[in-house]
């Protein structure tokens, strides 16, 4: 039992340090942000690394998303109704407000925020990190705020680009196997869907844009031991911002529903 | 001058430097040995505050930068440094020319056109010649360090650290690295800190031998006083390194 509580009282410790240092370095990037000139180049790098490179895999992931829901939608209604009905409906509600988001910021912490923790982390252990400090360039500035800003700007892209092409592929499905026309399927899409339910979802990929930048790049800040070390900063930081992901998404979708969002 | 006072860093329960004095001054090719993990690298750290000592005074030309948070002070200070890390810690994603230059950026206004030129100039210095298309993966440890070296130096700093400069290398590069250490010192009149455990090579070089055991310098004298030491860890230290 007193093992026990010294465990938990351990592990307490240890969280609150995280949390700590986490805000440190939120504090060091919003600084370095306003106080020096932006890092164009860098910039630029990261956002192609980290927001083109992820493109192809959240344009197929969301594509079966959309064919997959109008699939199960269309069976649904067909046998409660005998047709299919508001299949463009729900699969642009269930994209727009929740999947697009969602597994758009899993797919990207899975594969650009691991690439992060894994150059931050590599940068860390082999004192690259302190060669920036000697070389004139805090690696606030130089390392994450152009990482922070690519994540910023290509998740909700990337989430605009899957709500539509999970659309449309609900609609290939629709009209290929449900015999929905198109433009009954767009129909649905539009009569129901508001500017509100796409700004839900919208506002949602700056909170998971966020999160993952700064577990990714706490990750990696914080790597210790050589080559294993980045290993297993990379995999803890990958699984943390998958959990995170939901666990956020439930807390932010409860509060812009608060404020009528 | 360096001038440290009373410095003390622990990690955790670990008290790694403990109270550790010593002046290191202008033109001073200044060693520090001691065997691995005894804190060398610790210490060199902690003199440009890659490290935060937990108690204690560093004077660079007599400023105490020990203490300091103010972020523009320390890359004030830190700009006077040259620091070769153990294994060159080269950017690995930018090649040679981007590795040397890289400084030039950061710490001075020196117009680009001139970087060309300053590069080539620095990496002859380290006896390298046309090198700077090629990235960190494709030069071998000594060349790594040699490169490593030029980007250190780019800046004309007035000191220069050397962590582990000769640790790895076969006996030739071994010769090349010491003479490029004193070329530092007699070309551009650095100041120099080597941190190794290669004993012979610290009194071969330097000016001033400092050893260090249990978180202080136990001695710290010329390299002919230092081998008449009275002091056991000396008298050890220089038996397991096959001198006398
Ligand atoms: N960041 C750190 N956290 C915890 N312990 C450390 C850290 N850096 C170094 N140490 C410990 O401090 C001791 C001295 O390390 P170091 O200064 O690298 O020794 P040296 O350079 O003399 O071989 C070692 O035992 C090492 O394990
Ligand atoms: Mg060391």
């Amino acid at each position: 039992m007193k093992k026990l509580l010294g465990r938990l009282g351990h592990l307490f410790i240890e969280l609150a340090g995280t949390l700590g240092s986490a805000a440190i370095m939120f504090k060091s990037v919003v600084f370095w942000s306003f106080m020096s000139k932006p890092e164009m180049s860098e910039m630029a790098k990261q956002s192609v690394k980290i927001g083109v490179d992820s493109f192809v895999v959240t344009a197929l992931t969301s594509f079966f998303t959309g064919m997959v829901l109008a699939l199960q939608m269309g069976q649904t209604t067909r046998n409660l109704f005998n047709e299919p009905l508001y299949v463009g409906t729900i699969v642009s509600f269930a994209l727009v407000k929740e999947l697009g988001p969602v597994l758009t910021s899993i797919v990207v912490a899975g594969r650009a925020g691991a690439v992060v923790t894994a150059e931050i982390g590599t940068m860390r252990v082999t004192e690259q990190i302190d060669a920036l400090y000697t070389l004139g360039t805090n690696p606030s500035r130089y390392l994450l705020v152009p990482r922070f800003f690519a994540f910023l700007l290509t998740l909700p892209l990337l989430t605009i680009f899957a709500d539509f092409i999970g659309i449309a592929g609900g609609c290939l499905v629709g009209s290929s196997q449900l015999s929905i026309p198109a433009a009954i399927y767009f129909d649905d899409v539009l009569t129901y869907l508001s500017f509100k339910d796409v700004m839900h979802g919208y506002v949602k990929t700056y909170f998971f844009a966020f999160m993952i930048a700064m577990v990714s790049c706490h990750k990696g800040m914080n790597t210790k031991g050589g080559a294993e070390g980045v290993g297993k900063a990379t995999t803890e930081a990958v699984v943390l911002s998958m959990v995170l992901v939901l666990v956020l998404d439930y807390f932010v979708s409860s509060m812009l529903v608060a404020v009528g969002l | 001058m360096i001038e440290v006072k009373n410095l003390c860093k622990a990690f955790g329960e670990r008290h790694i430097l403990d109270g550790m004095s010593v002046k290191i001054q202008e033109g001073d090719l200044f060693s520090v040995i001691g065997p691995s993990g005894t804190g060398k690298s610790t210490f060199i750290k902690c003199l440009i505050r890659l490290l935060d000592p937990d108690s204690g005074e560093i004077l660079v030309d007599g400023e105490d930068i020990a203490s300091t948070k103010d972020e523009f002070r320390l890359a004030r200070i830190r700009r006077k440094f040259g620091y070769l890390f153990q294994e060159g810690a080269l950017f690995d994603s930018m090649n040679v020319f981007e590795n040397v230059s890289f400084g030039l950026k950061y710490l001075t206004d020196i117009p680009k056109s001139e970087y060309p030129r300053i590069v080539r100039e620095k990496l002859a210095l380290v006896g390298l010649k046309d090198v700077e298309k090629l990235k960190p993966s494709e030069l071998s440890g000594g060349m790594k360090k040699r490169v490593a070296l030029a980007r250190s130096i780019a800046v004309e700093p007035k000191y220069i650290l050397y962590d582990e400069p000769t640790t790895g290398l076969d006996p030739v590069m071994t010769g090349m690295v010491r003479d490029m250490i004193t070329d530092m010192r007699d070309k551009l009149g650095v100041t120099s800190v080597v941190v190794t455990h290669d004993l012979k090579l610290a009194l071969n070089i330097s000016s001033r031998v400092a050893m260090m055991y249990g978180g202080r310098f136990v001695e710290c004298s010329a390299p002919e006083d230092f081998k008449k030491s009275a002091n056991p860890e000396v008298q050890e230290f220089m038996r397991i390194s096959g001198i006398k």
